[in-house]
């Protein structure tokens, strides 16, 4: 196989080092990447990728990340993917910048180039100083030269910072000031608040300016293009006093009403949908047919900080700052929606709150652009309320999912129909989605063309709808619904989560069947698939499993497995839950393989938020609606785990050292839902099949009993 | 109008409208930008400050209601045990909920030596952190504290 055959995506896009790699003449490394820092810690791995392979301490490394005009072209920051596709890429660049400056230096001591070591970023020659180093020798060596992906990164034998707990980079600034997008300042700053479209179509007819003055108490500025108005004022107050008070001045028609039935996952069965089918054939086999249906409904990324964006335009250029998860896919979606060639845009990643997917951060970029294009001269910062935060951001798709199985004399499954129905998982810009303000303009968006990643992308429905399990056919019915009451984008797993929650409680309900432990049911179901085995084993252990009991009683033990993606990181874990009237996590174990880890500590510290997060959509989170719209707007009326929820986690990476680095983010999602699944069903004696777990779903269970 | 209060242990004349929140002032007035805006509902805590010694929500109190008083926010925490307790335990990934969390536990410190747990969780219950950082954000503040035990500072030195 020729290495241009299985060089990373990132590689291929961005060959030339140049792009990656400089060496200033303050003896630093300028590292620049297009994978961006959304709380995940990659620009932490990413530097220590660049100075294992140039061995140059990590100190003299700057990092710039997402950044159009000079950072590398690395699509969207998503599915887990910066260190097994951005990482990957990164190693081989760096590689081919340290073979370059290695092979001109043997040039000029006239040796072989493997004579030549480096050490801080220094060259030595049979292990004396030459004098020279990355710096001294940079203005003789081009890196501008596209690389071929055939300079040998390291051996891992040889690794010193790859593998290590380095502490993130990020971290010391984010507790001490300034650190986030809100915090910058730039010249001839105007805060801006928008007064929002209620909804797609929806017609401003009246607008009692005068009372939205009155409201703000200062000078403030009433920006309106067609059904989008922005509120401006130097003092950040005015504008903040203005925006709350405008939607009382504010008269719309044509506004879509939601019932608060939409907001279930079973009101989306039977909608009109487009179908595909995944997977095997049904297999030639005969037995007994069991199934069950499961489901997740609308859920929130609710991230701690609303959104933000700058903008300036200056001299026909236009700058924007933003904390979108792709900094060129938002410049060629800006660039569409305000008619200007992508030369004359400029995107400038910086950090916001953590995302998890697709939440309003491309949105908020446009308000700004829009606001700045009529306001030159002046350094536009957009913030979101929070109730507009919670109303308008894309929300995670409810889904249905209903599981058919085939069952062998033994109980053991030998067909397997996975039946989603759902919304789309993917609607950004650059892929058939809208920008919020986009629909509101005097010639509006066309009509959103949802549709979902490819399975070769890994699916968004049918995220992980495959069970891992050795079944002889398996296969997703597909029903992707177009048309949805909100808006929905990428939520962190996509489908994954009520996908795996799905397959590992039904996988569940078989072993109780037949009387058999869950734990060894699904070892049984691991022919030919070590790395599964090995971490259900390892969580049960870490877990001090010994079998389930007979359950019933309150208390509650739980499995739940998957491979992301079915391609990337295992994980299994294990929840020990309480259940009266509320759930009550206690604790939960995870073991997770994530194949050569670049930094253990930060990616022990996904799973545990992962693990956290999953619990919180699993027994609190749901998007309610009402005749207004999305009726959860705040974050008493969209409770999240709090301190005092929160179960004490352990968490192991079992030892993959020679395999390829599997991204983590996302792979203690649905392992979580469904362990915390089979626990509740283990302290109930009863089975909950609908997220989320709340008092009045419990309550009903029991009662149905 | 004008109001006299003290930040960070510096005496400070803001001629701003006592209706402003007291996180605006502190934002874009004195350029204390590690309180942070987050709901405005004081449902979040991430804009929490001290005001004279009690956690306090800057998003809704206004700043007229603070002359007179004593305002602390987390840049005054530089060289406090909490700081370097945080990064022992890189406790946080966004790391947008830090600043309010630190301020919350740094009034526990202040009246309890000795935190049990129970007394952390519950002195930070009124803070959101939504990537699940909470058990590292504990273990740190147990750390803290066991630091401050282990070496007392002398009274009145945090200022």
């Amino acid at each position: 196989m020729s290495a241009a055959a299985t060089l990373p995506l990132s590689f291929t896009t961005n060959p030339s080092p140049a792009r990656w790699v400089r060496f200033d003449p303050d003896r630093t490394l300028h590292l620049a990447v297009g994978k961006v820092e959304i709380g995940q810690g990659i620009v932490t791995a990413l530097t220590q990728i660049a100075a294992e392979e140039l061995d140059v301490p990590l100190e003299r490394i700057r990092i710039l990340s997402g950044d159009t005009d000079d950072a590398p072209d690395e699509g969207a920051t998503t599915s887990s993917l910066s260190i097994e596709v951005g990482g990957a890429s990164l190693r081989l660049i760096a590689a081919e910048v340290r073979a370059r400056m290695i092979d001109r230096l043997a040039q000029r001591l006239n040796c072989a180039p493997g004579e030549i070591t480096v050490q801080d970023g220094a060259f030595l020659r049979a292990e004396a100083p030459t004098g020279q180093d990355y710096w001294s020798l940079a203005a003789e060596v081009d890196l501008s030269r596209p690389a071929d992906g055939a300079a040998p990164p390291k051996p891992r034998a040889a690794y010193r910072l790859v593998g290590t707990s380095v502490a993130r980079r990020d971290l010391p600034a984010k507790l001490s000031g300034a650190a986030f997008i809100h915090d910058l300042v730039r010249p001839d700053l105007l805060h801006a608040r928008t007064l929002r479209q209620p909804g797609r179509g929806a017609v401003l007819t009246a607008l009692d300016e005068a009372a939205i003055r009155r409201a703000a108490k200062g000078e403030l500025r009433i920006l309106r293009l067609g059904n989008f108005v922005a509120l401006l004022s130097a003092e950040e107050s005015v504008a903040q006093r203005a925006a709350a008070a405008a939607p009382l001045h504010a008269h719309w028609e044509q506004v879509r009403v939601l019932a608060p039935e939409e907001a279930e996952a079973a009101w989306l069965v039977g909608r009109p949908s487009n179908d595909q089918i995944v997977g095997d054939a049904p297999a030639d086999a005969a037995g007994t047919v069991i199934a069950a249906r499961y489901s997740r409904p609308y859920v929130a990324h609710a991230s701690i900080a609303p959104s933000c964006a700058l903008a300036e335009s200056r001299d026909g250029h236009l700058s924007v700052w933003s904390h979108t998860q792709g900094v060129y896919p938002l410049r060629a979606a800006l660039g569409r929606v305000l008619g200007r060639s992508e030369d004359t845009i400029s995107v400038h990643h910086a950090m916001g709150a953590g995302c998890y997917g697709h939440n309003g951060a491309d949105d908020a970029a446009l308000d700004a652009a829009l606001i700045a294009q009529q306001i030159p001269d002046h350094c536009i910062r957009l913030q979101w309320r929070r109730e507009e935060e919670f109303g308008f951001e894309p929300l995670g798709s409810a889904m249905s999912v209903t599981v058919r199985a085939v069952l062998d004399d033994a109980g053991r499954p030998i067909d397997w129909t996975q039946e989603v129905w759902s919304g789309s998982h993917v609607q950004r810009p650059a892929m058939g989605g809208n920008m919020l303000a986009h629909e509101a303009l005097p010639v509006p968006a066309p009509d959103p063309r949802p549709r979902d990643p490819t399975e070769a992308a890994g699916g968004g429905g049918t995220r992980n709808g495959i069970p891992h399990y050795a079944i002889l056919a398996r296969r997703i019915l597909h029903h992707l619904v177009p048309v949805t009451p909100v808006r929905t984008s990428a939520l962190r797993g996509l489908g994954a989560l009520p996908n795996v929650f799905a397959i590992e409680c039904f996988i569940d309900e078989l072993a109780a069947r037949i009387g058999a432990d869950p734990v060894a049911y699904r070892l049984s179901l691991l022919d030919g698939r070590p790395r599964a085995a090995r971490v259900i084993a390892r969580a049960a252990e870490m877990a001090g499993w010994a079998g389930c009991g007979p359950g019933g009683d309150g208390h509650g033990w739980g499995i739940g497995f998957a491979q992301y993606k079915n391609k990337s990181a295992y994980a299994a874990v294990v929840a020990e839950v309480e259940v009266d009237q509320e759930v009550r996590l206690r604790r939960v174990w995870c073991a997770a393989d994530a194949g050569m880890v670049v930094n253990p500590d930060g990616a022990k510290n996904q799973i545990e938020g992962g693990i956290l997060q999953a619990a919180s959509y699993t027994i609190r989170e749901q998007v309610r609606f009402d005749a207004k719209g999305v009726a959860s707007v705040d974050w008493a009326s969209y409770p999240i785990l709090r301190f005092s929820e929160v179960p004490e986690i352990a968490c192991e990476l079992v030892d993959a050292s020679s395999e390829r680095s599997l991204g983590v983010g996302e792979c203690a999602f649905g392992p979580t839902a469904a362990a915390i699944g089979n626990a509740v069903a283990h302290a109930l004696g009863v089975r909950l099949r609908d997220m989320p777990f709340t008092r009045e779903r419990i309550a009903g269970v029991l009662l149905a009993e | 109008m004008s109001i006299d209060l003290i930040v960070n242990g510096i005496a400070r004349h803001l001629a701003l409208d006592p209706e402003m929140p007291l996180l605006d002032a502190l934002r874009n007035h004195l350029d204390l930008k590690g309180s942070r805006y987050g709901c405005g509902l004081e449902q979040c805590g991430s804009c929490m400050v001290l005001v004279d010694g009690e956690p306090v929500y800057a998003c809704a109190r206004e700043l007229g209601t603070v002359a007179g008083k004593r305002v602390e926010t987390v840049e005054s925490l530089d060289s406090h045990p909490l700081r370097a307790a945080f990064l022992e335990e890189q406790a946080g990934q966004c790391g947008y909920c830090l600043n309010g969390i630190q301020i919350s536990a740094r009034a526990l410190l202040d009246r309890t030596k000795h935190p049990t747990r129970a007394q952390i969780v519950d002195a930070l219950d009124k803070h959101l952190c939504r990537c699940g950082t909470q058990w590292r954000i504990i273990r740190a503040v147990e750390r803290a504290a066991a630091a401050m035990a282990a070496a007392p500072r002398v009274e009145g030195a945090a200022l």
